[in-house]
Formats: structure tokens, sequence, C-alpha cells
């Protein structure tokens, strides 16, 4: 499904990503960990196209997409949920669901689609015509992948969902991805809680400055220790 | 006697507060034509981070493009509707093939590029049109007074005032109740986030720019029986247009609307108690909402930052 092959990214003069190869399969939850500054957030933002100077392949569905606009990979069924999850303010509950809808063919089924969306999140069906920003962290964070899942995306990437949020609600943020696992959904995660993703995931990478320095099942990295604390302990 | 003095008294009073509806309803239609440049100014702003130097030129040629069409089908009502969209397709046609080549660029370069755009449509003007200026009479049917109960008011002015109205609320509704506004409210906030879903935002910019264009143009048409028609007649709005946004909060619509209003208000209310005072009166009340409110009345924070 997505296929990234010798991605280099720069922002300004520095040499972000040196080369990273990584995929992902049709309906494989991928979790992709390594410490603060490796360049998760780069990667994925390189993937959606937005940063700058990149170079390299991103293939995604069949298409080389490196040089298409933010808004065409979206098209092609790319979704990304960015690291500050980005509600915007001054708008509803309901209007930043209809914001995922209004660049998808499945604006035409609106209502049916804010419905169905409501039903597996119920947090925010009681809160639809509420002010976004006037919402806990982590409501806000369902609200920003509700929002991307209207729109029934092939792969999406959820960049720490986590962070930031109560654990309780990180305890529902996790049965949830397992839902959408169960569902089917290709998931590209990347996480800090490096235990409860490697539960979830079926396949991990790590990534070190900017390299990938390791691949394997996910299975096989819980039970890794060693490489979990040279990579990933802060 | 006493009882005489004070119905003196009571009279006298009436009548100055007449003349003050009087002059607050001259105030509002002054304000009408800021307000209506000013959106356009803080709409461009907002989305598109840009400082339209060249906002004013759009004004004048707004009037002229009414001109020229008053004098080919002689139909004001023609020129109303015709005006916005010949003006605003300019506006897009600038857009797209100077504006937009500049995004992402810093806040600089579309400012340079503004301000000579302003100044080769004034020049144009002048070479097609000549430097003179020309007539621009208030059409007939809105010519005379409307006897409002209380005093007599220019049947135009008031017209002014509904018109304004009109596209008030149907900005409002066009904002609030189309999809097509909810992208604009949250490109307006978070331009990236509209990318993510999936939303073309050049093609998004570039009808902002033509809308907010075309209101600069629909202004100048609507000025143009008050203040005539001439190649300059852009200078002072340029600056009125400044001290509007500036008074209301860069970017903010709402401020627009109520800063255009205060502005006309306070003009017209110094040109008549204090006629030597009414261009100065606007940059004290500018001067005095930034003591107390930095970023205008409704300046959101962190908009230049
Ligand atoms: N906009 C930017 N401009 C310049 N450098 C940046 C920018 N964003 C990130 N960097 C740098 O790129 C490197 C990789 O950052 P990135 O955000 O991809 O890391 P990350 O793995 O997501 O880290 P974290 O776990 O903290 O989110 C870091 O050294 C960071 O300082
Ligand atoms: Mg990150």
């Amino acid at each position: 499904m997505l296929k990234i092959e010798q991605l280099n990214a720069w922002y300004g003069r520095s040499h972000i990503l040196q080369g990273v190869n990584l995929k992902v399969e049709a309906g494989e939850v991928v979790c992709m960990i390594g410490r603060n500054g490796a360049g998760k957030t780069t990667t994925l933002r390189s993937v959606m196209g937005l940063v700058g100077r990149i170079d390299g392949q991103v293939l995604f569905d069949g298409h080389d997409i490196s040089k298409e606009p933010v808004h065409r990979r979206f098209a092609y069924g790319l979704a990304y949920v960015p690291e500050e999850r980005r509600i915007v303010p001054g708008l509803s509950v309901q209007e930043n669901l209809r914001l995922g809808l209004v660049g998808s063919t499945n604006r035409t089924r609106e209502a049916e689609m804010i419905d169905r969306i409501a039903e597996t999140f119920p947090r925010l069906r009681e809160r639809l015509s509420q002010s976004a920003d006037t919402m806990s962290g982590g409501e806000q964070q369902m609200l920003a992948i509700a929002r991307a899942m209207v729109s029934e995306p092939k792969l999406i990437m959820l960049d720490e969902p986590s962070e930031g949020i109560m654990p309780v609600l990180i305890d529902e943020m996790f049965e949830l991805f397992n839902r959408m696992k169960a569902d089917g959904i290709t998931i590209l995660l990347v996480e800090q809680n490096v235990e409860r993703a490697l539960s979830l995931a079926d396949r991990a990478y790590i990534m070190d400055q900017g390299l990938i320095v390791h691949e394997d099942t996910a299975a096989a990295l819980l039970a890794d220790t060693e490489i979990q604390e040279r990579y990933c302990a802060v | 006697m006493w009882f005489h003095s004070i119905g003196l008294l009571l009279r006298g009073v009436r009548v100055t507060f007449d003349l003050f509806l009087l002059q607050l309803f001259t105030g509002v239609a002054l304000g009408a034509i800021y307000v209506l440049v000013a959106l356009g100014l803080s709409l461009i702003f907002g989305l598109l981070t840009i400082v339209n130097f060249a906002h004013s030129q759009f004004f004048m040629l707004g009037a002229y493009v009414g001109a020229f069409i008053m004098g080919f089908v002689g139909n004001f009502w023609l020129a109303l509707v015709g005006v916005p969209i010949v003006v605003g397709l300019i506006g897009m046609v600038c857009e797209r093939f100077l504006i937009r080549p500049l995004y992402g660029r810093g806040i600089d370069y579309p400012l340079l590029l503004t301000f000579g755009l302003g100044l080769i449509i004034l020049e144009i003007v002048r070479m097609l049109a000549g430097t003179a200026g020309i007539p621009f009479g208030t059409p007939p049917s809105l010519s005379g007074a409307v006897d409002l109960g209380v005093f007599f008011f220019p049947k135009y002015r008031l017209f002014l005032i509904g018109i304004t109205a009109v596209i008030l609320v149907g900005l409002w509704l066009f904002l609030e109740r189309t999809s097509y506004g909810l992208i604009i409210r949250a490109g307006a906030r978070d331009q990236e986030i509209v990318q993510i879903l999936g939303i073309d935002v050049s093609k998004v910019w570039l009808v902002v720019f033509g809308v907010g264009i075309a209101l600069a143009g629909l202004a100048g048409l609507l000025a143009a029986p008050i203040r005539g028609v001439f190649p300059e007649m852009g200078v002072p709005v340029l600056v009125e247009a400044f001290v509007v946004t500036v008074v209301g909060g860069m970017g903010s619509l709402f401020g627009a609307v109520v800063a255009g209003l205060l502005v006309g208000i306070t003009v017209s209310f110094t040109s008549f108690y204090f006629p030597q005072m009414a261009t100065l009166s606007m940059f004290l009340l500018m001067a005095l909402v930034l003591i107390f409110r930095p970023r205008g009345l409704f300046g959101r924070a962190g908009l230049l930052d």
C-alpha cells in the first residue's frame, strides 16, 4: 500500500532524513518508534507532501506520489493526523467533521458519515454543536482522528496520538485502534508509548538520526528489551 | 415664564437630537463604503496574509468600470451587477499570474508587488480615460431625499446603507452556511490542516482574492456619485481602509464592519462640529484604540507573529 524508498528530506540546510526505507501492506498496522528528534514526524510529513525539499520515492497504492500536491495525496486515500491535534478553533465539533468531508468524495453522504462516525466516537456525538476548542485534549485528539476517518481513507498516519492525554482516554484510544485494526484499516502509527504501540502493531520500525536502524515484527521487538532500551530510552 | 424657557430648551434639545440622528445616519452611510473596502482587505489579509496595497486602485477601477457600463447602457443597476464581476475577474487574473508565484516567500514580496500593481492600474486608467476625471451623477431613481419622520435624508445614502446591509448578510450566509465558507473560515486559522484534508487551497485563495477585489470595485462604484470619478480617487481610500482595518483588528471581518461604521460616524460628527479636525479625527480614534487594544478591537493574537 505504502512504500518509501531512499527518502531524503531537508529543513533548510539540515539534512534530516538520510535514506529512509519503509513499507506498509494493506490491512497492516505498522508502528514507528524512536527518540525525540529521530525524524518520525518528518517522515510522515514527507509522505503527506508537507516538507519543502525531499528526494526519493513515495509509492502509494501503485502511484508515485512524491511530486503530487498535498490535496491530491489525500484524494488517493492518504490521511494524516498531525502531532499537534490541529482542531480548528472557532469551529464546532460538527464543523470540524464536515471539514474532513468537503475535500472528499464522501461529501455527498455527509449526514450518513457523521452519524456513522458519531457511533464510533460516542464522546463526540454528545458534543456535536460544542465549540471544538472547549473540549479536553483527549477529546480533541479523538476529534482529529474522527475527522481523518470520515473520508474513509485507505491508510491513516497517526503522529503520537496519545501524547499529553490522560490515561483513561489513552485506554479508550487504543481500544479504538484495536477496533480499527479489526475492521481492516491500514495504520502507520508513530508512538512514544512503546509497549502499547507494539502490542497493537503487526510490524515495527525503529528510527534513529534520520535512518531506519531496525525492523522486525512487533511481537519480536516487544520481547527484545535490549533494543528497546538502546533506541527508545529517553 | 419659567415654563416658557423650559419649552425653548426642550425644543433646542429636540433640534440637536434630530441633528445628532442626522449626523449618525450620515456617518453610517459614509461608514458603509469603508466597511466594503475594509472587508475585502481583511478577507484577503486573513487568508492570504497579503496586505493588498493595490486595493484602493481596484476601488477606483470599480468606479471607472461603472462609468463605462453607464456610458454604454445607461443603467445603474446593470453597473451594480457588472462592476463586481468585471473587477473581481481582473483581481483573479492578478492573483493567478502575479501573486501566486510569491506565496511562501515572506510578507514583503506580495506587499511590494501589490504596491507596484496599484501604480500600474493608476497609470493605465490615466492613459485610457484621461487625468481629468469624468462626471458621474446620482442615478435618477435614487436622487432626492426621503422623509424619515425626524429629518429628510438623501435617498442615495439610504440606498448605500441598505445595499451594504444586504451584502453583509449575503457574505455572512456564504461564510457560515456553505462548504466553501467553512473552508475559508478553517483556512484562515490553519491552512495546513485544510490541505491535509484534501482541499486545493490555491483555488480557495483565488476565489477569496476575487471576492475581496469585487467588494473594493463595488465600493468604488457606490462611492462614485458622492466622491466623483477621477484617477486619484483611491488615494485617500487606502489610508481610510488602513485605519479601519487597524481599528477593527487585522484580518477580522466583524472588526472591519464595526470599525468601518465607527470611523464613518466619527468623521461625520467631527466634520459637522469641528470641520478642520475631520481627517485628523480618524487617526485620533486609531491612536486611542491602539493604546487600549494594540491588536485592534477584534484582532486575533498571533496573526502577524
Ligand atoms: N520545521 C523545522 N525546521 C528545522 N528543523 C526541524 C523542523 N522540524 C523538525 N526539525 C528537526 O528535524 C529533526 C527531526 O525532527 P522530527 O520532528 O521529525 O522528530 P521526531 O522523531 O518526530 O521527534 P519527536 O519524538 O520529538 O516528535 C530534529 O532534529 C528537529 O530539530
Ligand atoms: Mg514528532
